[in-house]
């Protein structure tokens, strides 16, 4: 294995388990009617019910039980028909009941998997442990007055599944493909935008270190990361940290961590110790939460092809490398354009293309591919030029990107700017003589067997055409010529 | 089982309660005896009996998603203890 940190006493390797927070997708929050949506003026969104007024009631929405269920599914994860909503005590100001409804000794998921794909084109499975429905809290705003923080509850009362990992990552490069792979899985399910910079997915890193081969070290929890990277960061760091704390004869503290983006580093939160003594109970104003076996296998039946299902299906159908078809599937959107392109034509050529040239061009741009200039129909156009040997490849990357300037077809361009390769071989033929007879010189090393020559006569012909001879064709034409 | 005064204070802070000491002695005292009672019923053999969840043979009621409900800064600020705009106010809490 290559995910040992080497330390100045010998390798240590890194145990990591996540929990992941992800904003179930409904309406309305998980036991009242008030909305949802990202953004709105502050506490507009606000029930009396969020805001803990006494002799509220909660009443469970069902669509979020729905997606937890429609979630388990996908995780291949075990659900269980009665589930218990339990108290978890706390005081803070942005939860104003005194206590969260979460789920805890009997969640509504159970153990489940998760296939990661890595950057080799390897995979592996990793574990999870469960997954449960709890509140999200409201805002607080730290910044915006020396002495008072200010309390939005917009947020307060919004369904959150609380996704957890078992300890089976042993690298940040596992921490990020897991997280990946469950964000697009959350995305083709349609139960959670898996939106970071909005706070609608956020990670806790579990973290211990140990020799290899040894038992279980204290592990330390590294709070509210909110990017992919920032979790690889938080995870080089924490890993780093403990393994400097352990080599200089200390002992690791069981504690929670607060992440900062800007300096990548965390620093501990020294809560006191009974901040965390929350008395978990029962919530006497909910009934445990029955399910009906029939609706859960009405909810698989309607599941969608899974990102798994659909890597599988493209290296099976298009002939794609596993590592291609991972980085498809990752985004359903892409994984639908690229279906687009690649029907009824070369799934190769599709591939490269879309993988290659298209992806760099919506990078460079920064586009959506709904706002691409150059849609799936306009990117088949172009590939069946290169099929029809209309276009070399290096003409169709010019057409690609005056198609990418202007939104026109690779038909309206190559038209316009009489661009159509030179398949005659006999003109391309004359050409090489051509050039044959105007450098002697070259031509003698080149029968002498000196290959590096060829690319240059390849090159002095391409640029006598303009670029519309086929490289191809070119090469085989002087090998012809010279009898080689 | 009986309860020392440290537990009462403990259990106070996590309440939010203050409480003074002669309060210490008279809780230690009814909560132990609280306790007690709870003892007595733990003797009882519960061995395969599942928990009771309600008094009457019921179900948990869901809710279809709709919004309707929120859209009452008004109302639910008023009660606030303090307010700057449309936030609740309250001393800094750090961390």
């Amino acid at each position: 294995m290559t995910n040992l940190i080497a330390g100045s006493t010998g390798p240590w390797e890194a145990v990591i388990g996540l929990e992941v927070h992800a904003q179930v997708i409904s309406r309305s929050k998980l036991f009242s009617g008030a909305a949802t949506g990202f953004g709105a003026e502050p506490n507009s969104q606000v029930s009396l019910v969020d805001a803990a007024f006494p002799g509220m009631l909660p009443v469970l929405n069902r669509v979020c039980v729905e997606q937890a269920v429609r979630t388990g599914l996908g995780l291949k994860a075990e659900i269980n028909l009665e589930s218990v909503f339990e108290r978890k005590n706390y005081f803070y100001p942005d939860l104003p009941a005194g206590y969260q409804i979460s789920q805890y000794d009997q969640p509504i998921v159970g153990e489940g998997s998760i296939v990661i794909d890595l950057a080799d084109g390897s995979s592996r499975e990793i574990g999870i442990e469960r997954l449960h429905l709890e509140q999200d809290a409201g805002k607080s705003l730290h910044d915006r007055h020396p002495k008072m923080t200010f309390v939005d509850l917009n947020r307060c009362g919004v369904a959150l599944m609380e996704i957890v990992s078992k300890p089976d990552m042993r690298s940040a490069e596992e921490a990020g493909a897991y997280l990946t792979k469950l964000r697009a899985i959350l995305r083709y399910l349609g139960s959670c935008d898996g939106n970071m910079a909005e706070g609608s997915m956020r990670a806790d890193v579990n973290l211990s270190v140990r020799r290899p081969g040894e038992p279980l070290g204290t592990r330390t929890e590294t709070k509210n990361v909110n990017s992919i990277r920032f979790v690889q960061q938080a995870i080089h760091y924490e890993a780093r940290r403990q393994i400097e704390v352990l080599e200089s004869g200390g002992t690791v503290v069981q504690e929670t961590r607060l992440f900062n983006g800007v300096t990548g580093e965390s620093r501990s939160l020294r809560s006191k110790e009974e901040a965390h003594d929350y008395r978990y109970f029962p919530d006497p104003d909910l009934l445990p939460l029955k399910l009906d076996p029939a609706r859960i296998e009405e909810i698989r039946a309607g599941l969608p092809e899974l990102p798994d299902e659909k890597k599988s299906r493209f290296i099976e159908s298009f002939r794609l490398k596993p590592v291609d078809a991972a980085i498809l599937v990752a985004d359903r959107e892409r994984a639908d354009f690229f279906e687009a392109v690649a029907a009824g034509r070369d799934a190769k050529l599709a591939s490269s293309w879309v993988m290659g040239d298209y992806f760099a061009a919506l990078n460079k741009a920064g586009s959506s591919l709904a706002e691409a200039p150059v849609d799936a129909e306009k990117l088949g156009g172009l590939i069946d030029l290169i099929a029809d040997k209309t276009l070399s490849g290096r003409m169709a990357k010019e057409v690609f990107e005056a198609m990418w300037e202007s939104g026109k077809t690779a038909a309206a361009i190559v038209e316009e700017r009489g661009l159509k390769q030179i398949t005659d071989t006999g003109a391309i033929a004359a050409i090489v003589e051509e050039i044959l007879v105007k450098n002697p010189a070259q031509a003698e090393q080149l029968k002498g067997g000196n290959m590096k020559i060829m690319g240059w006569f390849v090159g002095q012909t391409m640029k006598a055409t303009q670029g519309k001879a086929n490289p191809g064709t070119v090469n085989q034409l002087l090998k012809e010529k010279l009898g080689l | 089982m009986t309860v020392d005064k440290e537990t009462v204070r403990h259990i106070a802070r996590l309440a939010r309660i203050r409480i003074d000491e002669a309060e210490e002695e008279i809780l230690a005292k009814d909560l132990g005896g609280i306790l007690q009672w709870i003892d007595v019923l733990q003797a009882v053999d519960t061995e395969g009996v599942a928990p009771m969840t309600s008094a009457v043979a019921t179900e948990l009621k869901l809710r279809e998603d709709a919004v309707d409900d929120g859209n009452a800064q008004e109302a639910v600020l008023k009660n606030a203890p303090d307010r700057m705009a449309l936030f609740y106010s309250v001393p800094k809490v750090v961390e």
